[in-house]
């Protein structure tokens, strides 16, 4: 089967079709979905992208969060469904409470954009199974509002139950609470994290590594987890 | 006409990197009676008529559940000004 991977597209969103490109480069069918909708089109996953929607008025994601399409996003992720937050799509689904936290303005009260080194935490979610614990990876960070926070008890419980998907490595770029960089939900299936996996996926247009500029194709292994996670739920 | 006004603040125990970069530029400008600046959000909810009761809950309730993150935020102020 070939699996079918939503992406949404919401006033401001800027990842979209990066995100849609890299569906495809791994192998699967990008379904390109709109906010304002009510229909997921029978996607077998999901991807909301990264962008300023909305301008990131009242707070950055936090209206798209309430966008119509969002009331089957949470059906879809209550049912199980593999869904990815990207940056902006992370702070959605935080404000949507389908993930623990909030995302605040960058420590240095700056836009930060660099290739960014991250520890995998935990190697179990629909998002993350093509890797390994430990494993270090590099992709593209860009944002303005990427610091991590929750309360100390929450944090502790996140640690505690492995719900820390991600750390950054290296240098803490924002001022993330415990160095996260991204988290899943208790299933697995809901995984949001700052940087972004959809530039890192074609070797000329990802980040340098030691072998070849721009060479770095890190991010592959999210949608290659996701395809495996929705192949496997097939079977 | 009435106006009910939210006040929301970062949380006191939060970093308030907007502040902190105020109280920067204060100390620079050689202002010194500040030890501190937060910086919050006050919204204005426009009513037609009276505020009764349940217009003030429903202010109540968007203010927590849309106005605000209680992640990051609280609710410092709800206020009807005429």
């Amino acid at each position: 089967m070939t699996a079918r991977i939503g992406v949404i597209t919401f006033p401001g969103s800027l990842d979209d079709r990066d995100a849609q490109r890299a569906i495809a480069i791994a192998g699967a069918e990008p379904v390109a979905l709109w906010h304002g909708s009510h229909d997921l089109d029978g996607v077998d996953a999901l991807v909301l992208p990264g962008g300023f929607s909305y301008g990131d008025y009242l707070r950055a994601g936090a209206i798209a969060a309430l966008a119509p399409i969002m009331s089957e996003v949470k059906d879809a992720a209550a049912a199980g469904m593999p869904i990815l937050g990207i940056c902006n799509g992370f702070q959605m689904l935080v404000e949507a409470h389908l993930l623990p936290g909030g995302l605040i303005r960058n420590a240095h009260q700056q836009f930060i954009r660099r290739d960014q080194r991250l520890r995998v935490e935990n190697a179990t979610t629909a998002w993350t199974s093509a890797f390994t614990e430990g494993q270090e990876i590099v992709i593209p960070l860009k944002n303005a509002d990427g610091g991590y926070i929750a309360s100390e008890s929450e944090l502790d419980r996140l640690e505690g139950e492995g719900l820390v998907a991600f750390r950054y490595a290296g240098v803490n770029p924002n001022g993330s609470l415990r160095d996260i960089a991204g988290i899943t939900n208790e299933r697995g299936n809901v995984v949001g994290l700052m940087p972004h996996p959809e530039h890192a996926v074609e070797e000329g247009f990802g980040p340098d590594t030691t072998a070849a500029m721009r060479s770095g194709i890190d991010g592959r292994a999210f949608f290659d987890s996701a395809i495996a996670a929705v192949v496997a739920a097939a079977a | 006409m009435p106006t009910i006004v939210v006040d929301v603040m970062p949380k006191a125990e939060l970093l308030d990197p907007q502040g902190k970069a105020v109280t920067g530029a204060l100390t620079r400008q050689g202002v010194t009676g500040f030890t501190e600046v937060r910086i919050g959000k006050r919204f204005e909810l426009t009513v037609e008529g009276e505020v009764d009761e349940a217009l003030l809950a429903q202010a109540r309730q968007i203010a927590d559940d849309v106005l605000s993150n209680s992640v990051i935020e609280d609710v410092v102020g709800i206020e009807v000004v005429e």
